[in-house]
């Protein structure tokens, strides 16, 4: 229950940070990722204010024997970088520069209310199900 | 350079590292977007209700940013239906064929310090830069 808690929490402080940082802002993410035109740095920020905070935070958590609220972490297990890593992150990184949403931002934007966010959630959802249709049983 | 927000975007940096490292600390999960949804996909995986309680929190997140008079008043989305589709297929299958996204490879998998991670982050990044090379500066000009 207590942890039911904690993932509700988080979720709330990172939908507050995608706010507040604007990366729920689709014209926010396509001028910063238009290093070209008229490039507006400022999402770069979002990134280095995250990783100052969370790179020492999991420094210290990683010493911890396990979590707080649950028996183990639940960590990825791969470590090789292989061509679906590079492959599945270069497709990603089209889709985010085609339209400017990432997957927390697709759901976050849901409280602007607007179909072309639920439309491009739906379209995700099914891009996930592609995958595990097609591929999943190789893995 | 106008809409420069640099203190803005390290403020809602700061509370996405805060996140993800309560989460971390609390429940031992990565704060990895694209696999919690992907999870929602899985029948048989379990987990559903932390799911749908992180993914309602992150709604109301922003929700709350609005109700408490946060300076977006509303976000600006151009693209076309087909265009949103195809972006959407691509960030899907992407993201789980890669196994992650901005938020699980850029922000946790970089503080968790793995080659794997950074690898993932540089190409997507590049990747989407190219992408709005391409569509503003190529095709679209």
């Amino acid at each position: 229950m207590a942890s039911l808690v904690a993932f509700f929490i988080s979720g709330l402080l990172f939908g507050l940070g995608l706010a507040v940082s604007q990366m729920v802002n689709p014209a926010k993410v396509l001028a910063f990722l238009d290093v070209a035109g008229d490039w507006d740095p400022s999402l770069a920020f979002v990134m280095a204010g995250a990783l100052m905070v969370a790179l020492p935070a999991f420094h210290f958590i990683f010493r911890r024997e396990g979590p707080v609220l649950t028996p183990k972490f639940s960590l990825p297990l791969r470590q090789e970088i292989d061509p679906r890593l590079l492959l599945g992150a270069a497709l990603f990184g089209i889709g985010w520069g085609l339209v400017g949403l990432c997957p927390g931002p697709a759901v976050a934007s849901l409280a602007y209310f607007k179909d072309s966010t639920v439309i491009f959630l739906l379209a995700l959802f099914a891009g996930m199900g592609l995958h595990r249709f097609f591929l999943k049983p190789r893995d | 350079m106008e809409n420069f927000t640099p203190y803005s975007a390290l403020a809602g940096g700061a509370l996405i590292g805060a996140s993800s490292a309560l989460l971390l600390w609390l429940t031992g999960r990565i704060a990895g977007i694209s696999g919690i949804l992907g999870g929602l996909l899985s029948l048989s995986g379990g987990g559903l209700a932390w799911r749908v309680l992180f993914l309602a929190g992150l709604v109301i997140g922003t929700v709350l940013y609005r109700v408490g008079g946060g300076p977006l008043t509303d976000i600006t989305i151009t693209s076309s239906t087909p265009l949103l589709i195809v972006g959407g297929l691509l960030v899907g299958f992407g993201t789980a064929l890669g196994r992650g996204c901005t938020s699980g490879h850029g922000i946790c998998g970089l503080a968790r310090l793995s080659p794997r991670s950074l690898a993932a982050t540089l190409v997507f990044m590049a990747s989407a830069a190219v992408t709005v090379f391409v569509a503003r500066h190529l095709v679209g000009s």
